[in-house]
C-alpha cells in the first residue's frame, strides 16, 4: 500500500488557489502551439476544456463516441448550476459553499480542491451568461436563483428545467468556435480504446471510428479525460444509454488508481420502475422538492388499498398521511440532501408503505404549493376574496411556470396527470462521486493523464449536492485545467512531436484488436444486454442503497461467475471492422464486470456509512448514517492490475484543517 | 398489444435499402424504443442484425433519436420525441412504418441512423458569441428584460435532432438554423456579432445542400421542442439588415 499526496499548496484555505494559480509554470504561446493535447469526451467538462485549450493557442484533438459534441450526459441536467455570488443577499459566501459542500459529502473530499471549486463557482455563471446562455431572469432583468437540496441558501442560477442543456449548448458553442477557427480537430463517432504510455507517460490514445470500425493511433503531449460516470454499472439508471466506464477503466487498466469507486449517489425523485422491458428510469428534478412534499399514508391499510387501486391518494385526509421527511427532519423538511431523503423513502417502502402496486414508490405531492401559489397570485391581482376553482387556475399556471416541462414529462411516461394526483417518485441510481484518482492539478496518478468532471473523485466526498455536477464540470473545464496543465507540460517544450508509428502505438493497437477479435469470437448464446441486466441486478441488490459484508462477499463471487459466463456465452452480432453498436455495448459492459467488482470491494474495505455508502451495520438507532473518523477519514484508491491478481488499496489520508468533522445533521 | 411493424433497413448509404416486416408484441408503458430494444433482442437470440437506431438520453434532451413514425418525424404526438413516444398512443393491430430522417443533407448510415454533422457545422460557422474563457464581466452587470431573456430560452431549447429537415419538402434547414440565431441575435450579448453570424451560417447552411424555405411551416408543427417559425421570419429580416451592409 502507498501513501498518495494529493499535492495541495501550502498556506490558508482561501489563498491557497490564488497563490498557487500565480506560481504555476507557463507555456509561453510560441510553444503552445507546438504541444498536443487529446481531449476525451465533450460534455460540461470536455468541451470546455477542449475550447479553452484550443483559445490558448495549444493544438487539440478531441474524441467523443456520439455523432455530436452536443449530446454529451451533461445535457439532461435539469435543475440548476450553484455559485457562491449571493446575489439574494441571504448569507451565502464562498466559504459558505465551500462549507455546505464539504458537510453534504460527508467529510470524505478534499478541502483545497472544494474550496476552489467554491472560488471558481462565480467566474463559471459571469462567462455563461457572456456566451449567451438564458438564465432565469427576475422582472428587473437580474439574475434569478432558486434553493436546492442541503442548504439554507438560494445560490441555485437555471435555465428553466434545461441548465445543463443550455450550458452545454454554451460550451459545445465555444468549441464549436474553436473547431472552426482550426485549434481544435474535432474526431466524432470515435471512441477512446486505451492509453498509450511511452516511458511511463500518456502519450496518446487508440481510438476506434464507430463508423467504420478501423483503429486508429492517435499521440499527443498529455491526454485529459472527461468521460463522465459509471451509474450505468447498474444497468438501470437516470444516465443516458451510452454513458460508460470504459475509457476511465482503461486508464485503470494502465496503472492509474479508481478512487472511492462505492461512493454512489442515489436520486430521491425518480419515476419508478414500470415493467422489466425498462430500459433507463427518469429523473425528475431535485428542485421539484422546492415546492412538493413528500408522503405516504400513515396506516399500512391504506398503503394496501392504494397498492390494490381501491382507493386513490386523494381519499387520504391530511392526518392520514405522513410527510416523514418533516417529521423526521423539521430543520430541511423536503429539501434533505439526497441521499438522506433516498434512505428515507427506501424505509418507507421496506416497512409496507410504497403506493404503487411493487410497493416502491412514495407521493411528490404539489396541492398545497398549487394553494399558496393561488392564493398569493389571486392577492396580487387584487382578488383578496378567491373561490377554491380560481385558487386552483392560478396555482396551476405559477407552477407550470416554474416546473411545466417536468409535469409535461412525467405525463408523458406515466399517463398520470401531476397538476391532478400527486407524483410517484422513487430512488434511482443517478451519479457517482467515485472515480478516477486525481490530485491537485487534476493530474492522475499517471504522468500526463488528467482526469475532469465526474470521471475524476475529487470534489463530493460520499454524497454530492444538487446542482453542484454542473458546477465541478465546468469548473474543471475552464478555470482549473487551463492552469494546472502548465505543470506538465511546461517540462515538455522542447518534446517534440511523437510518432503514432512507434513500437508503442502499433503494440497498443495490436492489444486493442486482439481483445476486439476474442469478444466477436466468443460466438456464444446470450446478447449483451442480457449480461448488463444481470449485472444491473447483482450491484442495485448488493451495493445499491443499503450495504452489509454478507451480501457484499456474495455479490463479489457472483460477479466473477457472471464475467465468467460472459466471456463463454455472449453473443455479437456483425463484424468488428464495421458500424457495430452490438460490439460497442460488449466491450463496455465487460469493463463494467471489471468496475463492479472494485466497487464492491471498496463497500467492503469500508467499515462506516457516510453519503451515499450505507453500510447497514453501521447506523444510528434512528437508522442515521454512522462514520467513523478515526479509521475511515481516507480516499481509497484502487489499483487493478487483471482479473487473476487481487487489488491493490492505497491511500490518500484526508486533513480537515478548516471545518470540523461533525456528525451531519439535518433535523 | 400487437403490432406489424414495417422497418427501413438499408447496409449503407449507397444501398438501396428496403421495408422489412416484424410482428412485436408490446406493453402499453413500454416506450416507442424500449419496443425496438425488445425486437432487437429477439433479432439477436436469432442471430440477426439487430436494426440500427441512434439514441441516448431516452429523456428528449439529447436530441439523438430520429425517425420517421409513421410518415411524421418522432411520430404521432405533438412536442414528443421518438424516446418520450410511449406504446400507450397506439393500439391493437396497428402497422406501423418507421423510416430514417431523409434528407439531400442527412446521409443513411444504417438502418435508422442518419449522418447529422452538417447541423455542427453551421454552428461552427458562426453559432456562437465570441468570447474567450476569463474574458467575461461579472454577469449581473448585464441586465436583460425577462421576457427578452425568456424568447431567447425559447429558441435555445432546440435539441438539434433535424426533425425539421425531415419534416421540410425542401429538406431545409431554416428553422435550425434560425433557432441559433434567434438564441443569440436577441440577447445584448450577441447582439453585437449578430450581421456576421447570420450571414455566415446561411452561407454554410447553403453549402450543406440544405433546400431552401418556402413557408410551409411543417417543420413548427413537427419539432418535438415546439420553437416557433417566427425565428424564421427574425432571421430573414436580419439576414437582410447584414446583408446590405457593404463592410462584410
Amino acid at each position: 500500500m502507498k501513501i498518495l499526496d494529493g499535492k495541495v499548496p501550502p498556506g490558508p484555505i482561501a489563498e491557497k488557489w490564488e497563490n498557487y494559480k500565480s506560481t504555476i509554470p507557463l507555456v509561453a504561446p510560441n510553444n503552445k502551439r507546438r504541444l498536443d493535447v487529446i481531449v476525451i469526451g465533450t460534455g460540461l467538462a470536455g468541451a470546455s476544456a477542449a475550447a479553452s485549450f484550443g483559445e490558448l493557442g495549444y493544438n487539440v484533438k478531441c474524441f467523443s463516441f456520439h455523432d455530436s459534441p452536443r449530446r454529451a450526459h451533461s445535457i439532461a441536467a435539469q435543475g440548476g448550476i450553484n455559485a457562491a455570488k449571493n446575489y439574494q443577499n441571504d448569507g451565502d459566501s464562498v466559504h459558505r459553499l465551500f462549507y455546505d459542500t464539504i458537510k453534504g459529502g460527508d467529510y470524505r473530499s478534499r478541502e483545497g480542491n472544494v474550496h476552489r471549486l467554491a472560488e471558481v463557482s462565480t467566474n463559471i455563471i459571469d462567462q455563461c451568461v457572456a456566451q449567451g446562455v438564458p438564465f432565469a431572469r427576475e422582472y428587473g432583468g437580474l439574475l434569478e436563483n432558486r434553493s436546492f437540496g442541503g442548504v439554507q441558501v438560494s445560490r441555485t442560477f437555471y435555465a428553466r428545467g434545461q441548465t445543463g442543456q443550455q450550458l452545454l449548448l454554451g460550451a459545445y458553442q465555444a468549441l464549436s468556435r474553436q473547431i472552426g477557427l482550426g485549434t481544435v480537430d474535432m474526431y466524432n463517432r470515435h471512441e477512446m480504446m486505451d492509453i498509450v504510455m511511452v516511458d511511463g507517460k500518456a502519450r496518446g490514445i487508440i481510438a476506434r471510428n464507430l463508423l467504420t470500425g478501423k483503429l486508429e493511433r492517435h499521440s499527443a503531449h498529455c491526454v485529459v479525460m472527461a468521460t463522465g460516470g459509471y451509474g450505468n454499472v447498474y444497468y438501470l439508471s437516470t444516465n443516458a444509454m451510452l454513458c460508460n466506464v470504459s475509457a476511465a477503466w482503461r486508464a485503470v487498466r494502465q496503472g492509474a488508481y479508481m478512487a472511492n469507486p462505492c461512493f454512489t449517489q442515489i436520486h430521491p425523485t425518480c419515476i419508478p420502475v414500470s415493467g422489466d422491458y425498462q430500459s433507463k428510469l427518469t429523473l425528475m428534478s431535485e428542485s421539484l422538492r422546492n415546492d412538493g412534499r413528500v408522503w405516504v399514508p400513515k396506516r399500512k391499510e391504506d398503503a394496501e388499498a392504494i397498492r390494490q387501486g381501491k382507493k386513490s391518494p386523494n381519499d387520504l385526509k391530511e392526518e392520514d398521511r405522513d410527510y416523514y421527511l418533516e417529521r423526521r427532519y423539521p430543520a430541511f423538511g423536503n429539501l434533505v440532501p439526497r441521499d438522506v431523503a433516498s434512505r428515507a423513502a427506501k424505509v418507507a417502502c421496506d416497512e409496507g408503505f410504497g403506493v404503487n402496486p411493487t410497493g416502491l414508490a412514495v407521493y411528490l405531492d404539489f396541492a398545497a404549493a398549487i394553494q399558496r401559489y393561488g392564493l398569493s397570485e389571486a392577492n396580487t391581482q387584487g382578488n383578496k376574496n378567491p373561490d377554491a376553482e380560481t385558487i386552483r387556475i392560478l396555482g396551476e399556471a405559477k407552477v407550470e411556470e416554474l416546473y411545466g416541462n417536468l409535469f409535461e414529462m412525467y405525463e408523458k411516461i406515466t399517463g398520470d396527470n401531476p397538476y391532478k394526483t400527486p407524483m410517484m417518485i422513487y430512488p434511482a441510481i443517478h451519479y457517482t462521486m467515485g472515480g478516477l484518482w486525481v490530485d491537485y492539478n487534476l493530474e492522475t496518478n499517471i504522468p500526463g493523464l488528467f482526469a475532469l468532471g465526474e470521471c475524476n473523485f475529487s470534489d463530493h466526498g460520499a454524497n454530492r449536492l444538487g446542482a453542484s455536477a454542473l458546477m465541478q464540470g465546468l469548473a474543471d473545464g475552464y478555470f482549473v485545467i487551463p492552469y494546472t496543465i502548465g505543470t506538465f507540460l511546461s517540462n515538455d517544450i522542447r518534446t517534440s512531436r511523437f510518432s503514432a508509428d512507434s513500437e508503442a502505438f502499433m503494440a497498443a493497437e495490436k492489444a486493442v484488436d486482439d481483445r476486439l477479435k476474442g469478444l466477436m469470437n466468443i460466438k456464444g448464446n446470450q446478447s449483451v444486454e442480457t449480461f448488463h441486466r444481470k449485472l444491473g441486478h447483482i450491484m442495485w441488490n448488493y451495493c445499491g442503497m443499503a450495504r452489509n459484508a454478507e451480501g457484499l462477499e456474495k455479490a463479489r463471487t457472483l460477479i466473477r461467475a457472471l464475467r465468467e459466463e460472459f466471456y463463454k456465452d455472449v453473443f455479437i452480432p456483425g463484424t468488428d471492422n464495421d458500424f457495430n453498436p452490438e460490439l460497442e455495448k460488449a466491450y463496455r459492459v465487460s469493463d463494467f464486470l471489471e468496475m463492479g467488482e472494485i466497487m464492491i470491494l471498496d463497500a467492503y474495505n469500508r467499515n462506516e456509512s457516510c453519503g451515499g455508502h450505507f453500510r447497514e451495520e453501521y447506523q444510528s438507532e434512528e437508522g442515521e448514517a454512522q462514520r467513523n473518523d478515526d479509521a475511515y477519514t481516507y480516499v481509497a484508491a484502487w489499483e487493478w492490475k487483471d482479473t487473476s491478481t487481487e487489488p491493490v488499496m492505497h491511500k490518500e489520508e484526508l486533513k480537515f484543517e478548516n471545518v470540523e468533522l461533525k456528525t451531519r445533521s439535518y433535523k | 398489444m400487437k403490432l406489424t411493424l414495417h422497418v427501413w433497413r438499408q447496409k449503407a448509404a449507397n444501398d438501396p435499402g428496403t421495408f422489412e416486416k416484424h410482428n412485436v408484441e408490446a406493453d402499453e408503458h413500454m416506450s416507442f424504443l424500449e419496443m425496438l430494444d425488445v425486437l432487437n433482442q429477439t433479432l439477436i437470440e436469432q442471430k440477426k442484425e439487430p436494426i440500427a437506431f441512434e439514441h441516448d438520453c431516452r429523456e428528449g434532451i439529447c436530441g439523438a433519436c430520429s425517425m420517421m413514425i409513421n410518415g411524421r418525424p418522432h411520430g404521432p404526438l405533438n412536442g414528443t420525441t421518438a424516446c418520450q413516444l410511449h406504446m400507450r398512443h397506439f393500439k391493437d393491430g396497428d402497422q406501423i412504418w418507421i423510416e430514417p430522417f431523409r434528407a439531400k443533407a442527412f446521409k443513411v448510415v444504417r438502418d435508422l441512423v442518419v449522418d447529422r454533422s452538417s447541423f455542427d457545422r453551421i454552428i461552427q460557422a458562426g453559432g456562437f458569441i465570441s468570447v474567450n474563457t476569463g474574458q467575461a464581466v461579472d454577469g449581473n452587470t448585464i441586465p436583460i428584460e425577462k421576457e427578452r431573456s425568456s424568447s431567447s430560452m425559447d429558441a435555445a431549447a432546440c435539441i438539434g435532432c433535424g426533425a425539421c429537415v425531415a419534416a421540410c419538402p425542401n429538406g431545409s434547414a431554416m428553422l435550425f438554423t434560425a433557432a441559433k440565431a434567434a438564441h443569440l441575435g436577441i440577447l445584448p450579448q450577441g447582439e453585437v456579432e449578430e450581421d456576421r453570424r447570420v450571414l455566415s451560417m446561411v452561407t454554410q447552411m447553403d453549402k450543406e445542400g440544405f433546400g431552401r424555405c418556402s413557408n410551409t411551416y411543417a417543420c413548427e408543427a413537427e419539432c418535438p421542442k415546439e420553437i416557433s417559425v417566427t425565428n424564421i421570419a427574425r432571421l430573414n429580416r436580419a439576414y437582410l439588415k447584414a446583408s446590405l451592409r457593404s463592410d462584410l
